[in-house]
């Protein structure tokens, strides 16, 4: 099957001078859970703001190479970057819900797309809560504001925001950080579902949980790709040796 | 014990110094009040001066000063806040924005008298308007520029980032995002420069001395081209150029142009925390 993603001889730099990604080659197949790790300042969020080209809002930054979605190159000049966000949903590291309603918050991206359609937009808000297994707890108060809902209930409501655009890729950069285990262990399982119908990109919180979730995983550090592989062969038996340090702790 | 005794005099040097620019203000307030409340009536506030202006009201100065106001806010809201949110969301560290930022800058340390020196040259003489609502209009509005933009600006920046890039992960454009996201975020900031700004446009005396304000008017201003009389400038009148003019019309007056600055900066403080209440996140 072609990749889904396929980033191809990237180099990524700063406006300082910080070369956050070097010389980066990665295939990532449709629906599949991918999981890029390893230790702070590895380039993972770099990366993953290239795919959506969230890169942009960042002055004076300088790549090179490649980054193909569905056989495109996003950096193309006629690449539209505004279609091209609504197709690659993103969720952040801290829950950020935007001021306003679940609803608002959940219609956001279509309306600013310009769905005015009342039925369309009540079936997307219902779809992508039960996508996001959110529906049950928040159906009764979609015209409540945001910021009302619990850590681990925002978060999901930011999955479910980005999956109501119907997008082809989920990005989620450290979805769990602030949240406590039961509402990790709600999100990770909502993913399982997810991956029938997305493809998803994760920075994980931990090695644990991306040995949990993981369907293929990328351990990165300092700015390179150390070591790509199935979920089971990476956190089994690593072939790189940095790779085994960090998956069994040693470092990290 | 040396330490702590030094400690106990600085925090009593630092609440005096406080308390002291209180006690200014007050007298201030005070003094006015006391010697203008008497002059203040139904009549005062609605009626034409009478017998060389020392009877009768002020309205026609009330209203000029209103006018006057409402013609700053439209020359220089759409200006300002353009501008804002180009420095704060669009603009590149360049020569040209640094050139910008200069010029706020200074237009904020140039004396009002200047400003009104200015008005009197371009629009006055070089554009013809005349002495007129218009030409003091522009030369006001061009003066509050630099205290709007910069307050916005401020408030703009203040906005945290997450919104921004929430808000372009969902497909939004540039200009969604902070017609959507960032202004609404903003308004309160921004409200509070733009009264401000005209608060302090309502009060100068020295922009409009040459560009639109009447010793005398036996009629209402009937469009921007008239001149009209407006509340600084009158006061400045009736205190050095009338003489036997009533001390209570002075103060009462002064009472006046007092309340009307103070209740646009108590407005803006309502709308500010109305707003703020409203939006919950």
């Amino acid at each position: 099957m072609d990749p889904k993603i396929a980033v191809q001889n990237v180099f990524f730099t700063y406006g300082d001078g910080t070369e956050a990604l070097r010389n980066v080659s990665l295939d990532i197949a449709p629906f599949q859970i991918f999981v890029l790790f390893g230790p702070a300042r590895a380039g993972k969020t770099t990366l993953l703001r290239l795919f959506n080209r969230l890169s942009d809002l960042i002055e004076n930054t300088t790549v090179q190479g490649q980054v193909l979605v569905s056989g495109r190159d996003v950096f193309e000049r006629s690449t539209d970057v505004i279609d091209l966000r609504r197709r690659i949903g993103m969720v952040f590291a801290v829950p950020t819900p935007l001021p306003g309603t679940i609803r608002e918050n959940l219609t956001y991206g279509l309306r600013m797309a310009g769905v005015r359609s009342r039925d369309e937009l009540e079936r997307r808000v219902e779809r992508s809560l039960t996508q996001a297994a959110l529906w049950d707890e928040a159906k009764d108060r979609l015209s409540r504001p945001a910021s009302a809902l619990s850590g681990g209930q925002k978060q999901r409501l930011c999955i479910a925001r980005s999956l109501a655009l119907e997008p082809e890729v989920l990005i989620l950069d450290n979805p769990t950080s602030g949240l406590d285990p039961l509402s990790t262990a709600m999100v990770e399982e909502s993913l399982h579902d997810l991956k029938q119908r997305y493809t998803i990109i994760m920075v994980p919180h931990s090695v644990q949980q991306a040995a949990r979730v993981a369907t293929r995983a990328a351990f990165m550090l300092d700015g390179e790709i150390v070591e790509v592989g199935d979920a089971d062969q990476i956190f089994g038996q690593p072939l790189v040796k940095q790779t085994e340090d960090y998956v069994t702790g040693r470092f990290g | 014990m040396k330490r702590q005794q030094t400690q106990k005099l600085a925090i009593a040097v630092i609440t005096g110094a406080a308390a002291l620019v209180v006690i200014p203000i007050v007298l201030v307030i005070l003094y006015i009040v006391v010697q203008g409340i008497g002059a203040l009536s139904w009549e005062f506030l609605t009626a034409r001066p009478r017998n060389g202006m020392t009877e009768g009201g002020i309205m026609p100065a009330i209203l000029g000063t209103l006018i006057l106001t409402l013609g700053t806010a439209i020359v220089c809201l759409p200006l300002a806040i353009g501008a804002a949110i180009y420095l704060a969301e669009y603009a590149k560290d360049n020569r040209l924005t640094r050139w910008v930022r200069l010029a706020i800058v200074n237009l904020a340390g140039i004396p009002s008298i200047v400003y009104g020196l200015f008005g009197l040259g371009a629009f006055v003489l070089f554009l013809q308007f005349g002495t007129s609502i218009l030409a003091g209009s522009l030369t006001l509005g061009i003066m509050t520029l630099p205290v709007v933009i910069s307050t916005a600006e401020e408030a703009i920046l203040s906005v945290p980032q997450e919104f921004r890039l929430v808000s372009q992960s969902l497909g939004a454009t540039r200009w969604q995002t902070i017609r959507h996201q960032v202004l609404p975020h903003a308004m309160p900031g921004i409200i509070t420069g733009i009264i401000l700004g005209l608060s302090r446009a309502a009060g100068e005396t020295a922009p409009i001395l040459f560009t639109v304000a009447a010793f005398y008017l036996p009629s209402l201003p009937s469009s921007v081209s008239d001149q009209t009389m407006a509340l600084p400038y009158h006061l400045y009148v009736i205190t050095t150029q009338v003489p036997g003019m009533p001390l209570s019309v002075q103060y009462g007056t002064a009472l006046v142009l007092l309340l009307l600055v103070l209740s646009l900066t108590l407005v803006a403080t309502v709308i500010r925390t109305r707003m703020r209440r409203r939006r919950d996140w």
